[in-house]
């Protein structure tokens, strides 16, 4: 055939490109930590480093179960009041001592904050795919529903965590540390890799990524459209609940404004790791490494002393707006 | 027209609108239209004919300015002109009334035919104004619809009449219709002729695509063949018949592009058996297929083809039975009938067939991931494997394994499609469309794949547009027209003039 010469070419330089595209976050990342290292010597300690990290470590759960949902070509927005209204149950449960052991308590209490989050994630999924509904305004609505009942079960007030027993024996969860790591890190990669197996070695990641790249091809290929999204509803309940178990022994406590906020976070990381927006691709180390680029963006800016640290936001807002442009600029080269 | 005393080859200028002169235009390389000549006159119904793939569309997009021809020129009464692109032709008086009609449903008739160019009064629009003269077209056509109505309210046959008003409030003097009554009832077809012969006798010229030769007959004063991309013929419908125009559509010699045919075994098993299916558009489809055959599918575009094999694939609501073997298929369960062993190959490649952004391994092993490891698992190495077999097999050509297949020529997308189809081993195999859009040598290839697998015991239906292949290929073809079955062909009955007859709806017998 003639035109395979020309094919080549095409060939090689679509390859440097989505290199590019794969490598950009962690160049961007190495980036700002030479920058920090300018801004505060302080910085670049590996104990300020890994604080950044276990700080970040909420959103990157988060965002790794956003990615299955928006590699599949979906959205959840609900996933910051998820994660005040299973947090909320969760202390609750803990806070009535059904089980006297106190280690058999926080067991189980974990075991409810997944099955919630698996059955938030599944409603999500349900309305989506059975109301046949968009996603952004199914998980809005969902958004409003799980905020509302955890108002209702606070009073708008906080829940916190009463017995000092549990708080003592549960805070490791957070704040301990395995072979010099600190726990929420060693969570973060345990889940990532999971994560990263599933979407690349295991069949549901290929359907995962057909769905989100061209329904009608999944469709006609025999893949089950609306069970494959559905389940990565499910898949990011359960990352919400995995976040939830980090984060209820980090202040024992929730309230109403839990959460605020948090979906827009892990959909900027995920973004900024290169995961496709509109769904078909999916770069879950990416998503890692952009919400621990979001959580040092902030600890640059208390660190230095050029821009108040209340413009955070407007600088993550920034940091979307300038990936998504990074992220067409690279496709264009095509 | 009628009085004018001059034969075809001397017309005084003022009576030709339009013209084209050694039009000829190609896509990529691939030459559609060579050389073609058309002439439009002032008020007279023109009637382009031609197959599938003839050039139809093409020759329609050049006159009215959605395409620019690659050479040849057009004249627009009598001087050459660079017709504008996007239908900014509009300006000079011609009008395309698409297959897919071109109105916003939400508006209403008034705003439809008044958009872009709304009038206005002191910067207010001037919707009396506005109204009063969309009444005024309306009635022209002798149309009984209200102004105001909304055009998502309208039925088909009215939105083709806002179309046909909307050119004519645009002052068209050239209207071109592609198969504008695919949609119609006959009633309504007999009314639309109804409004353009009486538009054509105050001058408006029209040039009409349909593959309905009844319908061109009774309506066009001349008719234009196209056949590949050549000018075949152009003559007073007069002096044609359906049977003439036929003729003149297809009339190619079929060369060694096919293989040996292969007949069945008249005792052979029966692997599929449809009875009774009714979808939305397919009515009461009775056929069944045994082993070894390749049976084919022949209709215009539009006559229920595709959606009677969606249907029977599980990928579409039907009612009425299908058997794979004994087995009773449920309805819309694609599993199931992949489990029994068929297989459907959609023709609509690059939207349902491939995953444009993703390598060939990815596309090949997309409906048969279970093969390739157990619990989920996908062993890389496996899947390595069956790329290697498919490239092999099917001949894919490319030289980096991981070029993505959205940048892979159309005859490597094809056989890299009918890999993916095949890696699920059916013994029955559905192929929409087996070559669109890809070259000779390409379709020799699937061609010969296609015989060698009903040689090996596997049963095979080929939909086609494409009569060659159709008949180089099928031992027996179904023939549809409308969403009904309208003829089976066996042997020598199998013809180009035999299939269109029934395809164009001049013959019909009972399907038992």
């Amino acid at each position: 055939m003639g035109t395979d010469v020309n094919q080549e070419v095409e060939v090689k330089s679509r390859w440097q490109e989505i290199d590019l595209r794969a490598v950009a976050p962690f160049v961007a990342l190495a980036l700002l930590l030479l920058l920090g290292a300018l801004v505060n010597p302080n910085f670049i300690g590996l104990n300020n480093l890994a604080n950044v990290a276990t700080r970040s470590a909420f959103i990157a759960l988060i965002a790794v179960g956003a990615t299955f949902v928006i590699s599949s070509g979906d959205l959840d927005l609900s996933v910051g009041s998820m994660v005040a209204f299973v947090a909320s149950v969760m202390i609750l449960f803990m806070n009535t001592n059904v089980i006297a052991d106190p280690g058999m308590m926080i067991a189980a209490a974990m075991a409810l904050a997944l099955v919630m989050g698996a059955l938030c994630g599944l409603a999500n999924g349900l309305i989506t795919t059975l109301g046949k509904i968009e996603p952004f305004i199914a998980t809005l609505g969902t958004m409003g529903i799980y905020r509302g009942l955890t108002t209702w079960l606070s009073q708008g007030g906080a829940i916190t965590l009463q017995s000092a027993e549990q708080q003592e024996l549960y805070r490791p969860a957070y704040f301990g540390e395995v072979a010099g790591l600190p726990v929420p890190i060693l969570v973060v990669l345990g889940v990532t890799s999971v994560a990263a197996f599933v979407l690349y070695r295991m069949r549901y990641g290929r359907h995962v990524v057909a769905v989100g790249s061209n329904p009608s091809v999944a469709r006609y290929s025999g893949i089950k459209v609306d069970r494959v999204r559905t389940t990565a509803f499910v898949i990011q309940g359960v990352c919400v609940a995995i976040a939830v178990v980090l984060y209820v022994p980090r202040l024992g406590s929730t309230s109403a404004t839990t959460g605020i906020l948090w979906e827009l976070q892990a959909i900027t990381a995920v973004v900024i790791g290169g995961t496709a927006l509109k769904g078909g691709s999916s770069r879950v180390w990416g998503t890692i490494c952009g919400a621990f680029i979001l959580e040092l963006v902030g600890n640059i800016m208390l660190l230095s002393n050029f821009i108040s640290e209340y413009l955070i936001g407007a600088i993550q807002g920034a940091i979307i707006i300038i990936a998504m442009l990074v992220q067409r600029s690279l496709v264009r080269r095509s | 027209m009628v009085s004018t005393p001059v034969s075809d080859g001397a017309l005084p200028p003022s009576d030709t609108v339009l013209s084209a002169q050694r039009i000829a235009k190609s896509f990529n390389g691939v030459q559609v239209l060579f050389s073609v000549d058309f002439e439009l006159r002032r008020g007279e119904i023109h009637a382009l004919m031609g197959e599938n793939g003839a050039g139809k569309s093409t020759l329609v997009k050049i006159l009215s300015g959605f395409e620019q021809p690659s050479s040849g020129s057009i004249l627009l009464d009598g001087k050459p002109v660079r017709l504008p692109p996007n239908g900014a032709a509009e300006a000079l008086g011609i009008v395309v009334i698409h297959q897919e009609f071109n109105l916003a449903e939400h508006l209403t008739v008034t705003e439809s035919l008044f958009l872009g160019r709304e009038v206005t009064r002191h910067g207010l629009l001037d919707r009396k104004h506005m109204r009063a003269e969309t009444r005024r077209v309306l009635d022209l056509l002798g149309c009984k619809i209200s102004e105001t109505a909304v055009i998502g309210a309208l039925s088909v046959a009215d939105k083709q009449m806002v179309e046909i008003a909307k050119a004519i409030s645009r002052n068209a003097r050239i209207v071109f219709m592609d198969e504008p009554t695919a949609v119609l009832s006959q009633s309504e077809s007999a009314a639309l002729f109804a409004q353009v012969r009486m538009l054509r006798d105050r001058g408006t010229s029209f040039v009409f695509v349909s593959h309905k030769l009844d319908e061109v007959i009774a309506l066009s004063d001349r008719v234009t063949v196209l056949r590949d991309g050549q000018w075949i013929k152009t003559a007073p419908t007069s002096s044609l018949d359906g049977e003439s125009i036929a003729q003149l559509m297809v009339g190619r010699e079929l060369s060694s592009l096919y293989p040996q045919k292969t007949e069945p075994n008249v005792d052979e098993a029966r692997v599929l058996t449809v009875t009774g299916l009714t979808t939305a558009h397919v009515r009461d489809a009775h056929f069944d297929l045994r082993r070894g055959e390749i049976l084919g599918f022949s209709g215009m575009i539009g006559s229920g083809r595709t959606e009677l094999m969606e249907a029977i694939a599980g990928l579409g609501p039907r009612s009425g039975e299908v058997r794979i073997g004994q087995a009773l298929m449920p309805p819309g369960d694609v599993q199931a009938t992949t489990a029994a062993g068929l297989a459907y190959m959609t023709k609509d490649r690059k939207h349902k067939g491939l995953l444009l952004g993703a390598d060939m391994t990815a596309n090949l092993t997309l409906q048969s991931l279970d093969q390739h490891g157990a619990w989920g698992y996908l062993s890389p190495k496996s899947m390595a494997r069956a790329l290697e077999r498919a490239r092999r097999r099917f001949d894919i050509r490319v030289r980096d394994a991981r070029v993505q297949a959205g940048r892979m020529s159309g005859g490597n997308q094809q056989k890299l499609l009918l890999a993916k189809v095949m890696e699920v081993a059916p013994h029955v195999l559905i192929i929409d469309e087996p070559t669109r859009g890809i070259d000779v040598g390409t379709k020799q290839q699937i061609y010969h794949f296609i015989a060698a697998l009903a040689r090996e015991g596997c049963s095979i239906i080929v939909v086609s547009s494409e009569m060659p292949e159709i008949i180089g290929l099928c031992t027996r073809v179904v023939v549809m027209r409308a969403g009904r079955i309208v003829g089976v062909l066996e042997g020598d009955e199998i013809s180009e003039q035999e299939i269109m007859r029934y395809s164009a709806g001049l013959k019909q017998k009972a399907v038992a």
